[in-house]
Parts: structure tokens; sequence; C-alpha cells
């Protein structure tokens, strides 16, 4: 092993320069957050980088429910749940069908939906926020989970169909004349043959409107309002209409709100690299 | 098609079902379902909101509103500040983490965070860090240099630069991960034979990166200016678009006409933006479809 060169040592010396400032950056926020979660109320404002009596006090009152803000917490953590799960199984079902449709079955008028989905996709969710609120109001939806779990498989439907389809344009057409000419039926050929092939864009498709789901915070907001029908990202909003509002419960509430999609990300992150950012953006 | 079939015109064309293969019906079959919940969420919503944007009356409101023409400058200058400063960040480190350094890749691991993360508690935890007396910011100013620090949000540029800072945090890792790969994509070599000519580090950028990352670049710049029109986390829950409603972007305003009950504000204040949304919607279209 020979000693590294001046030169090399200025190199690493650049690097540390810009990973140290990006560490800070990067962590700082989530580091707070933490950091007022495990600190009990005296503490968490003293402006301290670490509390001198660490404790988990605070998630048992959270889990316990015994604070005012915190009194439905398991039954919106349920919603969230329910929710996020619901979204991700139906946006999963219909654009599997759809990408199934459009690239393999050619169906007339598929490149017609395609290019609509994807128009659907850019539009800024932001801006159907306000008519998506009326339309659920007129069909009758507000303040009912199904509204949200619509409104979520509307927006991660276009993107889904997008990246399974280019995934399955990628799948050997001749696969799909040998299972015919073996006698297969349509059905046959998607459930034995396609959904098979395509399982880790499944994964990654169901993952992304999973998290999709729930992360939103506009539309749960705009869509549901009592306190026993919210999600956890609204609750966590509420505790912004109090002046005096616990900081340190919020903080833990947010903490375990952000636990599962982190957990979900990390542990399916080869498929989310994969799958997701190479579909993003095409150059 | 019309013409070819202008010669047997006796001849009735076959019902649309006997023209129709059985794939092609299955097709149609599993493509409804999209079909029904593009209709009844996208269509519908959309034409209704045009519909109820109709009246010129609710213009000319928006024009003599002077929060819409703030929300107008302050969503320009989140585009054009923010997303530009935000992707030429992420162009500078996809550089640095494509680096081959055992600790960089791990590095890159932790810097997904704030992308892994919900937005709703991390903006909530920079709120309080800005808390002009109890969040730690100020504390720390006041430890150091025994005076008050400055009331960040009260501020209404200093508390859309916080937005601004905010959305940076949280998208950064997302851009800087596709550029990354993009640069990965150029070939060794390129790099290798510049380095024997004696290419400094300036000129390869400018002679090999930049002319290969180009149009992703532009791509991901674009498609990130539209994405961030409807970025209302960050303005909503870091100011709520105050001070006094002056840090509005677009995607919040239309919430606070919903909430005020001036619905057709709402709408035409989004209709407004569409005159600038659509080209570039079309542009990604065009690039995304080929």
């Amino acid at each position: 092993m020979k000693l590294p060169s001046l030169r090399e040592i200025g190199n690493e010396a650049k690097l540390l320069l810009i990973g140290i400032p990006v560490l800070i950056w990067t962590l700082v926020p989530i580091y707070h957050m933490f950091l007022f979660a495990i600190s009990p109320k005296e503490d968490a404002f003293s402006g301290k980088l670490w509390p001198d009596h660490p404790t988990l006090n605070n998630f048992s009152i959270v889990f316990h429910q015994q604070h005012y803000f915190l009194r439905d917490f398991w039954i919106q953590f349920f919603n969230s749940v329910v929710i996020a799960l619901s979204a991700g199984a139906l946006t999963l079902m219909i654009a599997t069908a759809a990408a199934f449709s459009i690239s393999r079955l050619r169906v007339p008028g598929g490149r017609w939906v395609m290019n609509l989905a994807l128009f659907t996709y850019f539009i800024p969710a932001a801006f159907l926020a306000v008519p998506m609120y009326r339309t659920m109001g007129n069909y009758g939806l507000l303040n009912n989970h199904w509204s949200l779990i619509l409104a979520m498989v509307t927006i991660a439907s276009p993107y889904a169909i997008w990246v399974l389809k280019q995934a399955s344009d990628k799948l050997p057409v001749e696969l799909d004349e040998a299972a015919t000419m073996d006698g297969a039926t349509t059905l046959q050929l998607f459930r034995l043959v396609y959904v098979p092939l395509m399982m880790p864009s499944l994964v990654a498709i169901g993952t992304y409107a999973i998290l999709l789901a729930w992360n939103e915070y506009l539309y749960a907001f705009l869509l549901l309002s009592k306190d026993t029908e919210i999600t956890l990202p609204v609750a966590l909003g509420n505790f912004l209409a109090a002046d005096d509002s616990p900081w340190e419960l919020l903080m833990t509430t947010g903490f375990i709100y952000a636990l599962p999609p982190a957990a979900i990300y990390y542990a399916f992150r080869r498929y989310m690299v994969g799958g997701l950012t190479a579909g993003a953006v095409k150059s | 098609m019309a013409i070819t079939l202008s010669g047997d015109h006796a001849i009735p064309s076959p019902p649309l079902s006997a023209r129709l293969t059985t794939p092609q019906v299955w097709g149609i079959v599993m493509l409804a379902p999209y079909l029904l919940v593009f209709l009844a969420f996208v269509v519908y919503p959309v034409g209704y909101g045009l519909w109820l944007a109709r009246h010129p009356a609710s213009y000319v409101a928006l024009y003599h509103d002077p929060i819409f023409a703030r929300a107008a400058v302050n969503t320009l200058i989140f585009l054009l500040v923010g997303i530009n400063l935000k992707m030429a960040i992420a162009l500078f480190l996809s550089g640095f983490f494509a680096q081959q350094r055992t600790w960089i890749k791990w590095l890159s691991v932790l810097f997904i965070l704030p992308w892994a993360v919900p937005s709703i508690p991390t903006i909530l935890s920079v709120r309080f860090m800005l808390n002009p007396e109890w969040g730690v910011i100020n504390q720390l100013i006041f430890k150091f240099t025994a005076e008050d620090g400055p009331n960040w949000l009260n501020d209404p540029s200093v508390a859309l630069a916080m937005a601004i800072g905010v959305h940076i945090w949280k998208s950064l890792p997302f851009w800087t991960l596709i550029l990354m790969t993009g640069r990965l994509a150029i070939s060794h070599d390129l790099y290798e034979a510049a380095a024997v000519d004696g290419a400094s580090w300036s000129q390869k950028f400018r002679y090999i990166t930049w002319p290969s990352m180009q149009t992703l670049y532009i791509t991901c710049t674009l498609l990130s200016m539209i994405w961030t029109l409807g970025d209302f986390n960050s303005v909503y829950l870091l100011t709520g678009g105050g001070p006094a409603d002056l840090t509005h972007v677009l995607a919040t305003l239309g919430i606070r006409y919903l909430r005020l009950d001036q619905l057709s504000l709402a709408m035409a204040s989004i209709v407004c933006a569409l005159p600038f949304v659509l080209p570039l919607v079309y542009f990604m279209m065009k690039r995304l479809s080929r």
C-alpha cells in the first residue's frame, strides 16, 4: 500500500467539503423532528442539540391518545392505511389492465388514451383540486373515504399506465403469439404470461401509488373533514389551529407517520430506482 | 380510408362487433375502467371548472385583486429562481455523487431521505425551527450574538425564500438522482481521453458532460417547473400564505378563494395560468410519447 499523494488528499478534502454540508443540509429538519420526539416538553424548547433527559414518553402519549389533538390517533392511522392500500390496489388493477390493453392487445384508439393519460399526468395536481372538490360534492362523496381513494387513483394511474406500457412494450411479441398458438385465451394470456413477467414493474407501481396516497395532504384535507374520517397528515395540519400546539407531540406523530413510507422506500429502493426514475424522464 | 371504400359504396359496412377480433373486444373491456375514471374524475371536473370560470367578471375581479398579482409574481419567482437554482445544484451534486467512493455511496443513501419521507412533518419541523422565540435557529443566534434573530416568516420575501428552500430540500434528491443516471451513461473513455490531452475540470464539463446532458437537463427543468406549479405544501404549511397573504402562489391561491367561498375566482385564477402551462405540457408530451 502506498501513501496517498498530496493531490489525492486535496481531492478527498474537496469532496468532503461538499459532502459534509450536504449531509447537514439533508439531516437537519429530520433530526430536529426526531429530537422533539424524544424530548420532554421542557427540553424541547431549550434549543439544545441533545436533550438532557431523552424519553419515549411522547410516543406513549401518542399511542395511548392522551391528548386533545390525539384523541383519534389510531383511527386516523387506520384511515391512512386503508386509503393508501385501497388506492394502491385499485390503481394497480386499472393501470395493469389498461397497459395490457394498449400495449399487448393494441386496442384501437389506445394511443389516444395513452396521450390523454400523459396529459393528465402533467397537469399540476393542485390545479385539479378545486374542481375535484366540487365534483366529489356533486357525486355526494365528500367526507367519504371513497372520494380520496378515487382522487388518488385518478392522479396515480396516468403515470402508472405510462410506466407499465413502456415496460410491456419491451416484452417480445413472440411470447403472446406462442401462447395464443397453444390455445391460450386473452384472459389466460393476461393472467399466466403478462402479469408474472411484469412483476418487478408492478411492485414498483404499487409502491408508488401507496406512497402517493399515504403522503397526500391537499386532497385529503379538502375532501375529508370529520375528525374520525381524516388521515394522519390532515390531523398533523390541524395541530396548527391552536397557538399553544404541543409541538413535541406533533413532531412525535409526524415521526411515526414518516416511518412507514421511509421503510417502504428503502425496502423497495432497487425497484423504485430502476422502475421509476428510468420512466420519469426519458432523454 | 374513405377513398378506398368509396368504390364499394353499396355494400353496408359490417356492424362494429363483427369487425373487432376477440382480443380487441377484451382490450376495450380492459381499458374501460380507466376510461370511466378519466371521464368521471378528469373530464367532468375540468369541464365543470371551466364552466364555473366562464364569467368575464371573475377575471376583472382577479385583475383588481392585489393578492392575485402578488401570487402571480411569487409563482414566477418560485419557478424561475427556485427551479433553476435547484437544477443547477442538482447538476453539480450529480457529479459529486457519481464519484466512486464507499462513503459517497453511503451518503447518497442518506441523501435520498427528504424524498422518501412525507413532506408534511418535515415542513412543520422547519416551520418550528424558524419560530422567532422558540425555534432552534434564533436560540442559537441569541446564544452566540446575544441578539434576537430575525422574525423569519414575518417578512414576505424571507418567508417566500424559506418556502423555496423547503421545496429545494424536498425535491433536490430526486433530480440529483435522475441527472446522475444521465451522467453515468456518459462513456468513461471520453473523460480519460480528455485527461490524457490535459483538459481542465471546466473543459471536461463544457465539452463532454454538458453536451451529453443538455437535453436531459432541460427536460428535467421544464418538468420540474410544471410540477412545482402544483406545489401546495411547501407554501401552505410553512407560511400559510401569510404574512398578510403576501406569499401565496397560484397553487395555494385557488384554495384561499375556495375557503372564502369565491369559487369562480378560484377557477379563474387557475384558468389564467393555463396559457403558460399548456405549451409546457404539450412540449413534454411530445418529448415523452416518442
